[in-house]
Parts: C-alpha cells; structure tokens; sequence
C-alpha cells in the first residue's frame, strides 16, 4: 500500500531463520555473514564481488568518463567517500580484470573554520587523511574552505560546453578526447583570462604552509553567523563547497568530479530538496551526472549502494576513514530541513522498506538532460549561486505567481497603490520583497528606488532577479548580505551591468546567440 | 506597544498571517483572501460567465469557507455564475451523518440549493460495512475512489459545468510528498493541476480555487468571520499512508513557514523524461467511466467487495480484469490471496 506497484503477497509467511545457518544465495556453499536487500545472504567473498561489481556496472553502463581522462575523487573522510576512493583503488590496481582507465586525484576541503573548529582539531584530522592520501599514492589537494574569498569571479561563468553528450556516440567521443589529448589542445571554454591569481591555491600540503589568514577565518565565521537558519546555512555551505571544487578542478586540469553520494543520502537529498522548492533542478542534483558545469561534470558513482553495504563492507574489508564533525552534528530532530527529511526518512523505512529504493527508481526518470530551450530561443538564464536553469518566470496561476500576490496585498497601503510604493512603517525585508516582486515580473530591470529608503540591503533587490527560486529563500535568511564573498558579488554586478546593456541595444540585436548572454 | 496592521497602516493588528508573517487587521485579511482567491481564479480562468458550478461541500472548513468566499466573489465581481451544493454520504455513523448536518444548516444559511448522493444508493455499500470487511487498514482507498465517482454521478444529475472542492494549499503539498514517496510518477505530473481536464463526454472538469491557501488561514478566516462547521477527523483514517506526509509536512511548516507553497512550486516544476510509461485514458468497459485499465477502479472494487474478496483492487489486479468481465470464478489460489483481510 506504500507503493502503487506493490504485489500484495497476503499469506503470513514463517518466521525467517537466523542468518548463520542460511547460505549465501550467490554462491550457495559459503555461509552468509550479512544480508542484503531483506532476506538475500551473502558470504564475505560473494559480497566483494557483489560489491565491486556494483561500481564498475555503474561506471560502465553511464559511459561518461573517457580512459585516460583526468578525474577528482571529492573525498570528505567519511564512510561513503572513503568506500569510493577505495574502489577507485581496486578498479585502477593492475591486477584486475579490464581495470578502469582513468587518472584520478583527491580532493579534501577542510570546512572546521565555518563550524568553528581550533585549529589543532583541523590539523589532526588533515594528518589522519594525510596518511589515507599518501597510501593510494594519488596526487591530493587539501583546500581550506577559507579559500572562497579568494576565488574569481569567473568560477559562476556559464561555459559553453565542450561536447554535445547526448548528440554523439561514446565512440566518437572517446576518440575526439583522446584526439585533444594528443594535440595538446586547449579546450575552447577555457578562457586564458581564468589564469589569474589561483597559482597560490595548489597546497598539496596544508600543515606545511600557513594556515588560512585569520581574517579569512573571520571572513567566514561572519558568513556563517549572518544566516540565520541551519537550512540555509547547509544549502549555503554546500553551494560554496562545490564551486571551490569545481575551480580546483579546472585549474588544476581536471574534467571529472566524482563525489560520493550514496543511494540513502541521496534519498534524503531529494525530498528535502523537494521541501526546499528545487523542483526544476531535482534531476541535476541527484542523477547520476550533473552536467550544470558545462566543462566539468559531477558523477555520482556511489548512487547504488545504500549506507548499510557501504558501513559493512567498510568493516569487512578495514576501508580506513576518519570522521570529522559538519553542520548538523549533534543537532536536534527539527533544527534544518535537511535533518527533520532525514529523520523522517529514516523512520518511514523502518515501517516500509521499500521507501528508499522508490525514491530511488523515481529519481531515475526524472529528465536528467540539460534543461530544454525555451520557446523563444534564449538559452534559460542560469541562477548566479547553484548554476541550474531559473524557475522563476512567475507564469499565471503557479505557486509564485501566487506567493507574489500575497506579499504584495499584505502590504498594500489601501486599495489602488502601485506595487512599488512603500511607508515608513514597512521593515525593510519587506521592503526589498515586495521590490523582488515587481524585478521578478521586469526581469530585474527597475527595483532599485523602492529600496532607497531604507539604506540597509541595497544589493538585497537585485541580486534576487539573478536567483533560482529556492537559492532566493537561502538569501533571504541572511541578515546581510555584504558578508558573501567577493566572486558572488562582483559576478551579480557583472550581469546586471550586462542586461541593461542588452535591454539598452536589444531592438538592434538580430541573433539571441550565447555570446550575448549574460 | 500595538502593532499596527501593515496593510491599512490604521488599525489595530489582530493576527499574524502564517503565510507571509505580515501583521493585519480583520478587515484587510478578509479583503486580502478574498481577493487571492479571486487572482486565483482570474489567472487560471477558472470559471466563464453563466456557468453552474457545484460546490463539493462535506460540511468541513475547507468546503464552507468555499462556499461563502465563492458567494462573496460571485457578488462582488460578477462572476454570473449559478452556484449550489453538492454533497456525499458515505455511510459512516458519528462522523458523516454530524457533518452533513452542518452542511444543510450551509444550505440556509448561504440559500444554495443542496444535493445529496449516497454510496448506499449508488453503489449499495456504506463505508461501515465496507471496513468490516475490508479492515482498517485500506478503505481509505475504497473511500477516496467511490466518492469520485459519487460526486461525478451527482453532477451528471444535476446538469452542472464544473465542480469544485475545497483542496487547500496543505492538500496540494501533501499530496506532492505522498505521491513523491510512493513512486507514482503519473500522479506527480498532474496532481500540481489546478484543475482536471475534461476527456471526453460524461466527465464534469474539477478545479481547485483554494490551491494556494493555506489550511491556517482558512482557519483564521472561519474563525473571525464566525463561519460555522464541523471539525472531526473521520474515525477510520489513523492509518492512512497520507498521515505520515501530513506530519511530516506540519514540521517542515514550523521549521519554514513558506515550505508549503515551495513544496508546490517543485511539483509544478518537476520536468520527466520522455519516454516514461504513463496510462493513457480510456473508458471502463463495464460502466462507461473513465479509467486508464479495462475495468475502472469502483467496478474492481466493487466486484471484490460483491464476491467477498476485499483485497481485489488493492495491489496488481490487471490480470483478473478479463475473468472479472466474464464473470468467471476465480482460481482457488487467487481467491486465498484476495481474502486476507488485516485489522
């Protein structure tokens, strides 16, 4: 009843045996040391195999990452991330069978000083992942996530993308790859103005180096303490966390992200990110490829196995990871989105356990190809802060259009007065959304004089016209927004310069082409 | 100090808005709902002029809220629409025979006229004995399906063209959640619609002009506006799935006030991949209603319930369609399969 496809066995079946005496179902002589999928044995050896099998199916069937292609493993130190660097070990070791052919390296961001760990607690745990790193004999970079207020502005650029995925065969693609390779050419989207000031960033040894400036460190705790709720603390961190990812990346060559989302986190992901009003974006943040960064894509190996295969086969096999505190550690049930839907989750599939695996196979048929044009031939506009398409063209009769109009007659000083005006009674985040009204409806074109009264945000109005929906309420729970980082704000007044431009010239222009969006 | 209303900047607040937190005074909220509910309805063209419209009234705060606010809008704005009450008896003691009390006192009190249909006349079942076979676990199902095709029936009676219900912003965003649990991709797609769209003939179009009103406010609405009605959960209820995505749903309101209307704005975005298998409308062979499958859900239901199998329909049935049609008896082992019933 849980499921609308559900067989309905109806008879009371007997009670199952203990698992020491069953067998393993694979290879049925061995007998079963853990089970999986609810009644399914597997002996240590099967459950290897199964195991392994399971992320080199994933990597085969998705024929997305090209031999010889330059890889980074996003590692957090936590169980997933580890299983998956350890899997990338077996896959690359010589003596297996048809091993992957890829070039991977490591990534770790070091986030103690948004949650405000001492610096002795980061340095312990940087050394402890040291010696994981150094094991696999990869190349790693370990980044403090301080880093983001030294990022260019040029990380939120839309690149046009190097190759049309769905369009050409593997074959092809393989081929034009290696072709570039050899010819040592550049790629055409990566733009020499990018070679500025990141040759610092390259620390493949943190403790040697200094630590972050302090002012960085203060920089950040600020961010931090000017959001005001634990949701969009976390949607934030995240957000950030992936650019700085995606410029190491770049920078450093590479043309893949692997990150190590398992299919229970995953789970969660979508229905808060359901919860968050990120509808149009679903597909993107959960499917196995994440194409938003036209030149880098994410890829999401692990998306198959659920935590409980990956904490057992992390015991069974002694896969080494180290634990490091995050946002919502310790926090209660209720205090963010994130961790309400987890607990929730968590809950319903003790009752149904069928529920994590539904989510599942749902989020497999969600459109998971870059976002159709839109009627009128302009590529859709991105959003600055996650990069996805903008959902916010508040067509008649949907729920923004509807949330609008709601902010707008709650305020509205007597019948007749235009949107825009504003006593000296309103407070002024109400001030800057109904003005978000009115630059949602004219494209952020005019919602600059509502906001002159009241001196406080005055960024506040039109950096929401260059928002997605659900990065908007991120934005809306900061108290200013004057603490986000540089590369943010001067990428906003970036494209706002840019529209006007295009509004001012738009009767001339003959090709809406993508040289000319913003 | 008071806190001034932020609407007319004059009186006196009186209560806090949950959907926007904005402080007003009673005047300016009535006047702001009503004329939401109009926006709704104008930007969805809901409604065209001399229509009839039936209201799916249960005696509930969503349907008598409907009703007045619709009343009001009528008047106001000229809609020109004829409107009336249409309710359904499911046949359950202490709850439905209560509230269809307050819905024939709705009936005085707005002069609409008022039509009642029954599952006892229609399908020859009420919910009591349907869950005494049945269990407590399902019949919401049974419910939910018969009184579809109730209010249907009814407004083919009385000659309407459209019904509407009283389907809040909650509704919408608990149904998104369940049918997101539940893996119903069909459903997902169309359940964010503010209103159905006709196929064919014998099928009246529903819509929904409370979509993007929230369940509190139409709480506070009843309460200033001194609105009577009838507020009792239905007793066999406690174990529907839909529980689970309502609690979920009121923390999610507590944590974030606005995670309703953007639990709504995800489901009218969410884009599927072609190629998706979905159920194309067709009609029963048996009744003529419209149904995606050989046989319609009420008929399957209906015939489980006639040969005192209550687990037909609940679960993959579409093999049994053909055998069901013929009026042939079912093998033994399917018959022990559909007769487990759970209390």
């Amino acid at each position: 009843m849980c499921q609308v496809d559900e067989e309905y066995s109806g008879l009371i079946r007997s009670k199952p045996s203990p698992i020491s005496y069953k067998k393993c179902v694979k290879c049925k002589h061995g007998s079963a040391v853990l089970t999986i999928r609810s009644g399914d044995g597997f002996c240590r050896g099967c459950f290897k195999d199964y195991f392994i099998h399971k992320f080199r199916a994933m990597l085969g069937k998705n024929r997305i990452i090209f031999p010889g292609e330059r890889v980074l493993l996003a590692v957090s130190g936590g169980l997933a991330s580890s299983s998956m660097l350890s899997q990338v070990q077996e896959g690359l070791s010589h003596d297996a069978s048809k091993k992957l052919r890829f070039i991977p390296g490591i990534i770790y961001v070091d986030e103690g000083g948004a949650i405000g760990l001492s610096t002795e607690e980061r340095k312990k745990t940087i050394s402890q992942l040291e010696d994981i790193f150094q094991n696999t004999s990869y190349p790693y970079h370990i980044v403090p996530f301080e880093e983001i207020f030294r990022l260019p502005a040029s990380v939120l650029e839309t690149m046009r993308p190097t190759s049309d995925h769905s369009v050409s065969s593997y074959k092809w693609a393989v081929a034009q790859f290696t072709q570039d390779i050899r010819t040592g050419q550049s790629r055409e989207s990566r733009d020499p103005s990018l070679e500025d000031c990141f040759s610092g960033l390259d620390t493949r040894d943190w403790s040697q180096k200094l630590p972050p400036s302090a002012d960085h460190t203060e920089a950040l705790k600020l961010l931090f303490a000017s959001v005001k709720t634990l949701t969009a603390k976390e949607d934030l961190l995240q957000t950030l966390r992936l650019h700085l990812i995606l410029y190491v990346a770049r920078q450093a060559g590479y043309t893949k992200i692997m990150v190590g989302d398992s299919c229970s986190r995953l789970a969660v992901k979508l229905l808060s990110s359901i919860a968050l009003g990120r509808g149009a974006a679903l597909a993107m943040d959960t499917g196995f490829s994440d194409p938003r960064y036209d030149d880098v894509i994410i890829v999401r190996p692990m998306r198959d196995y659920s935590s409980k295969e990956i904490a057992f086969y992390n015991r069974m096999f002694s896969v080494p990871s180290v634990f490091s505190p995050s946002l919502d550690t310790m926090a209660p049930d209720k205090a963010s989105i994130q961790r309400l839907t987890e607990t929730f989750l968590t809950k319903l599939q003790t009752d149904f356990p069928s529920t994590v695996s539904t989510i599942y196979r749902t989020s497999e048929k969600l459109h998971t190809a870059h976002p159709p044009q839109s009627s009128d031939a302009h590529p859709a506009a991105r959003c600055l802060l996650c990069l996805c398409a903008l959902d916010t063209t508040a067509d008649d009769c949907s729920a923004l259009h509807a949330t609008l109009q709601s902010e707008w007659l709650s305020q509205n000083r007597g019948r007749g007065n235009s949107p825009v005006a504003s006593g000296p009674n309103s407070a002024p985040d109400q001030c800057c959304s109904s003005v978000r009204g009115c630059a949602t409806s004219v494209g952020g074109g005019g919602g600059g004089s509502c906001c002159s009264s009241s001196n406080q945000m005055p960024v506040s109005s039109d950096l929401m016209a260059l928002l997605c929906y659900s990065c908007r309420l991120t934005i809306k729970d900061m108290a200013t927004v004057a603490t986000l980082p540089q590369y943010v704000v001067t990428e906003a007044d970036r494209r706002k310069r840019r529209h006007v431009m295009k509004k001012e010239i738009s009767q001339y222009l003959l090709d809406d082409n993508e040289d000319l969006q913003s | 100090m008071p806190v001034t209303c932020s609407c007319c900047g004059e009186k006196r607040a009186v209560l806090k808005r949950p959907k926007t937190g904005h402080s007003l005074c009673k005047e300016c909220f009535f006047r702001t709902f009503e004329e939401e509910v109009h926006q709704t309805i104008v930007s969805a063209k809901l409604f065209n002029q001399g229509e009839t419209v039936a209201i799916g009234a249960s005696g509930g705060k969503d349907s008598t809220v409907l009703a007045h606010v619709l009343k009001v809008l009528n008047e106001r704005y000229d809609y020109g629409l004829k409107l009336l009450l249409l309710s359904v008896d499911e046949g359950i003691t202490g709850y439905r025979d209560d509230s269809l009390e307050t819905v024939k006192r709705n009936q005085q009190q707005y002069e609409l006229p008022l039509k009642i249909v029954s599952y006892e006349e229609l399908y020859g079942w009420t919910m009591d004995a349907i869950v005494k076979q049945v269990g407590m676990k399902n019949n919401c199902t049974f419910c939910g399906v018969f009184r579809r095709q109730a209010l249907d029936r009814g407004a083919m009676m009385l000659k309407v063209d459209k019904i509407c219900t009283g389907h809040n912003a909650d509704d919408v965003a608990e149904t998104v959640l369940m049918n997101f649990l539940r893996g119903d991709i069909s459903r997902l797609r169309r359940c964010t619609a503010i209103s159905t769209t006709s196929e064919g003939e014998g099928l009246v179009p529903r819509c929904k002009p409370l979509k993007y009103a929230y369940e509190k406010e139409i709480v506070l609405y009843a309460y200033f506006k001194k609105l009577d009605y009838f507020s009792t959960e239905c007793i066999y209820s406690p174990n529907a799935y839909r529980g689970h995505a309502r609690a979920f749903l009121k923390d999610l309101e507590a944590i974030r006030p606005s995670a309703i209307m953007d639990i709504i704005h995800s489901g009218e975005n969410l884009s599927f991949r072609e190629g998706v298998k979905m159920p194309m409308p067709g009609s029963c062979s048996r009744c003529g209603y419209i149904s995606s499958q050989t046989l319609c859900k009420s008929c399957v239901l209906l015939e489980g319930l006639n040969r005192g199998l209550p687990k037909l329909g609940i679960g993959k049935h579409h093999r049994l369609h053909g055998k069901i049609l013929a009026q042939q008896p079912l093998s033994e082992q399917e018959e022990r399969r559909l007769k487990a019933a759970d209390f």
